[in-house]
C-alpha cells in the first residue's frame, strides 16, 4: 500500500466518482480499504456473501434488503464504483451548494434518501409499496416476537394513515408526505471522521 | 592438500579470518546471552537498545510528516479506532427521536409501527458496511508512527534521502545481523529443550527431577526470549500463579507461551502436532506432565474437563496454561471467553498480556501467514516490547455460572491490559454470528412497540 496518491491512482475514473458521489479523496482511500477488506477472494468485485460475512449486517433485521440494495436487478456482483454510489446516498448533504435547477438531483439530497428508503420496502420495484411489501418489512422485524394478526393490524393502520389517493398502496409521493417532517438528512446520514 | 598449495596466502589468510570471527562471535553469543539466560540474569543491553530505537523512531516519523506536508501530499493518517462517526444511542432511543420529530400525533399513543422506523435499522446497515467493530478487531492494528519497517507504514515513498538511508541500514541490519543471530539462538534453544528433557525423562520420578526439569524448562524458553529480541516487563509477581491452579491470559500470538513460561513454570495444554513441534511436544512431557490430547480426543469436552480437572487436583502438578480466547486477536481487545475452563472450579490466576506495537506487531492473521512465516516476521522486527500483568487470583462465586466467571475475568484482564472488552466471540473471525443476536434486535424492537419500557441492558454494549 503506497500514499493516498498511489492508492487513488489504482483506481479507474475516480475523478469523475468523486465528482459525482461528492467524496473527498481521504474518503474514497477509506471506501477503498474496506471494499478490498470485504473482497476476501481479491476478485475486485463483491458478491451478496461478502456483505454476509459483516456479523452486525447480518444480525440486522433488513440485512437482506440493505444487502440487496448494492446489486441491481439481475447482477451478482458488484464493483467499487456502484459501492461507492450506493453509499454515497449517505453522505450527509451540502448545506453549502445552492439547488441548481439544471444539475441532476445530488446523490445525497433529502429525496433520494428517501428513495433509498423506499426501495426498502418496494422490493418488487413497481414504485408502490403494497400491502404485501409492507407485511413482508415487518415481518422481518418483528419476526416471531407478534402474532400474524398483529402484523396485518399494523399494516392495515399504516396504510389506513399514508395511503391518500385510496389505492390500497402507498406511492413514492404518499411515503414523502408522510415523512415530511422527518429530519432525513440526520437520520440517514453517516459522517466520515477526519 | 598439495593442489592448493599453489594458491597465494591470502586465502590462508582469509580462512583464519573466518575461523577468527566464528569464535569470536560465539564467545559474545555465549557470554552476553546463553549464560545469562541460565541464570536469569539481564545486562541491560536490550533496555538500551530499545531507548536508542524509539528516539530513531521519533526522529523517523517526524521526518514523514514533514516531507509529506512540504510535498503537500495528502498524509493517510490510519485511523485508531473508527472511520465513521457512530452514535452511541439505543434502539429505543433512535427510533424516539425520529417518531418525535415526524410524528403529528402525541407520543403516548404513537407506540405502534411508523414508517420512519426502518431508518434506524438501514442506518446501522450501511454503518457496519462502511466500518466493522469486529471485522478490524482481526487484521493488524495500525500504527501513528513508523518504526522503520515497510509493512507497518503505508506512507513510504521517497521523502528524503536521510530517511532512506536509514531504512536502508535498518533492512541490512535486521536481515544480515539480527535474523541470523536470531535463528542461531532458536536452534540453541529448541535443541537444548529436547535435548536436555529427554536427558531428564529417564531420571526416577521425585524432586531432583521436577527441579532439574523447570530450571532446564525456563533457562530454554529464556534463550528463546532472547531469539526473539523480547524485552518483557513483568508486573505484581507477588500474583504469579501457583500449583494447582489455571493460568488464563489473552492470546495474540504463539509467542504468549514463550513469554509467559519464561517467567515461571506451567503445564501446557494442547494439541499434538506432527513434525518438529510433535518431538518438542514429546520429549516435554516426559520431563514433567503437560497435557497433550489427540486430535480425536479434543472434541470429547467431558474427556478433556476430567484430564483438567485431574491435574489441578494433584498439588504437586504446575499449573496450568490456557488461552480461552481460542484464536489470535490483534490485541487490542479481549474476545469472549471460552466458558470451558472456568467450569472446572480451581483458583484461576488472570494474566494480562499487551504488547507494544512500536517495535513490531506481534499479531498473526492465521488466514494471512503460515507458522514459518510469522516466525521470520517476528525474528527480522527490531523487537518485541511487552508487558505482563500477573492479576490476583479469582474464584468462581456462589450463584455465578461458568459464563458469568468467565466474562469477569476476562473484564479484569481487558482494564488491566487497557484492552477494549468486546462482547464477541473469537470465533468469528471464521465463522458466522448466530442467530440469536438478530433475534434479541427483534425482541428489542417489538418490546418498544407493545409500549413496555425495559430495556435489554446487556446489549447496550453491543450497540
Amino acid at each position: 500500500m503506497g500514499s493516498t496518491n498511489s492508492t487513488l491512482s489504482k483506481i479507474p475514473n475516480v475523478e469523475e466518482l468523486m465528482q459525482e458521489t461528492g467524496f473527498t479523496p481521504a474518503h474514497i482511500v477509506r471506501l477503498y480499504d474496506r471494499f478490498e477488506a470485504l473482497d476476501k477472494e481479491k476478485t475486485g468485485h463483491l458478491r451478496p456473501q461478502d456483505f454476509g460475512a459483516i456479523n452486525r449486517l447480518a444480525m440486522n433485521p433488513i440485512g437482506d434488503r440493505i444487502i440487496g440494495a448494492f446489486f441491481s436487478p439481475g447482477q451478482e456482483t458488484v464493483d467499487f464504483h456502484s459501492f461507492v454510489r450506493i453509499l454515497a446516498h449517505f453522505r450527509p448533504a451540502d448545506k453549502k451548494h445552492p439547488k441548481d435547477p439544471s444539475m441532476p438531483e445530488p446523490v445525497n439530497s433529502r429525496t433520494s434518501k428517501l428513495k433509498f428508503a423506499f426501495q426498502l420496502y418496494d422490493q418488487d420495484k413497481d414504485g408502490k409499496i403494497s400491502r404485501a411489501e409492507l407485511l413482508q418489512v415487518l415481518r422481518s422485524m418483528l419476526e416471531m416476537q407478534v402474532t400474524e394478526e398483529q402484523l396485518e393490524s399494523i399494516a392495515d393502520r399504516t396504510i389506513q394513515e399514508a395511503d391518500l389517493d385510496k389505492d390500497d398502496a402507498i406511492s413514492f409521493e404518499e411515503f414523502r408526505k408522510s415523512l415530511e417532517k422527518v429530519n432525513i438528512d440526520h437520520k440517514m446520514s453517516i459522517r466520515f471522521l477526519r | 592438500m598439495g593442489l592448493f598449495l599453489d594458491f597465494n596466502p591470502f586465502d590462508n589468510l582469509l580462512c583464519i579470518l573466518l575461523g577468527i570471527s566464528f569464535t569470536v562471535w560465539f564467545t559474545l553469543l555465549l557470554v552476553f546471552i546463553i549464560v545469562p539466560a541460565i541464570f536469569g540474569v539481564s545486562f541491560g543491553i536490550r533496555q538500551l537498545y530499545m531507548k536508542t530505537l524509539l528516539k530513531i523512531f521519533e526522529w523517523a516519523t517526524h521526518r514523514i510528516e514533514r516531507g509529506a506536508k512540504d510535498n503537500n501530499h495528502l498524509l493517510y493518517k490510519p485511523y485508531s479506532n473508527a472511520i465513521i462517526a457512530k452514535e452511541p444511542t439505543s434502539l429505543e432511543e433512535e427510533i424516539k427521536e425520529i417518531r418525535r420529530s415526524g410524528s403529528n400525533r402525541d407520543l403516548d399513543h404513537a407506540s405502534e409501527f411508523e414508517m420512519s422506523d426502518i431508518f434506524y435499522f438501514c442506518r446501522q446497515g450501511v454503518e457496519s458496511i462502511m466500518d466493522d467493530e469486529v471485522t478490524k478487531r482481526f487484521s493488524a492494528e495500525e500504527l501513528e508512527s513508523w518504526n522503520l519497517l515497510t509493512r507497518s507504514n503505508y506512507n513510504f515513498q521517497h521523502i528524503s534521502l536521510r530517511l532512506t538511508v536509514l531504512w536502508g541500514l535498518g533492512v541490512v541490519i535486521r536481515y544480515g545481523f539480527l535474523l541470523p543471530l536470531r535463528v542461531t539462538l532458536a536452534f540453541t534453544g529448541v535443541g537444548l529443550l529436547v535435548v536436555l528433557t529427554s536427558i531428564i525423562g529417564f531420571l526416577p520420578n521425585g524432586r531432583m527431577k521436577n527441579f532439574l526439569s523447570e530450571q532446564v524448562h525456563l533457562m530454554c524458553y529464556r534463550i528463546c526470549v532472547r531469539a526473539l529480541t523480547a524485552i518483557i516487563t513483568y508486573h505484581d509477581s507477588e500474583n504469579k500463579p501457583k500449583n494447582g491452579g489455571i493460568c488464563v491470559a489473552n492470546h495474540t500470538s504463539p509467542i504468549d507461551v514463550i513469554i509467559l513460561a519464561s517467567d515461571g513454570c506451567y503445564a501446557m495444554v494442547g494439541q499434538i502436532h506432527g513434525g518438529l513441534m510433535g518431538v518438542i511436544q514429546k520429549s516435554m512431557v516426559k520431563a514433567c506432565p503437560h497435557i497433550w490430547f489427540e486430535r480425536s480426543e479434543v472434541k470429547d469436552r467431558h474427556l478433556v474437563a476430567k484430564r483438567l480437572s485431574d491435574h489441578v487436583e494433584d498439588k504437586t502438578k504446575l499449573p496450568i496454561l490456557i488461552f480461552p480466547e481460542g484464536t489470535c486477536i490483534n490485541n487490542t481487545s479481549v474476545m469472549m471467553f471460552k466458558k470451558g475452563s472456568f467450569e472446572i472450579g480451581s483458583t484461576v490466576y488472570p494474566v494480562a498480556i499487551k504488547y507494544d506495537p512500536r517495535f513490531g506487531d506481534a499479531f498473526w492473521n492465521s488466514s494471512q501467514f503460515g507458522m514459518v512465516n510469522y516466525l521470520l516476521r517476528m525474528m527480522s522486527s527490531w523487537a518485541i516490547v511487552c508487558s505482563v500483568w500477573y492479576l490476583p487470583p479469582m474464584t468462581r462465586e456462589e450463584g455465578e455460572d461458568a459464563v458469568q466467571f468467565a466474562n469477569r475475568v476476562k473484564a479484569a484482564i481487558a482494564r488491566q491490559g487497557g484492552l477494549v472488552d468486546l462482547l464477541w466471540d473469537g470465533g468469528l473471525k471464521r465463522g458466522k454470528v448466530k442467530d440469536t443476536f438478530k433475534e434479541e434486535q427483534q425482541k428489542l424492537y417489538s418490546k418498544m412497540l407493545a409500549g413496555q419500557d425495559s430495556i435489554l441492558p446487556t446489549f447496550q454494549a453491543v450497540f
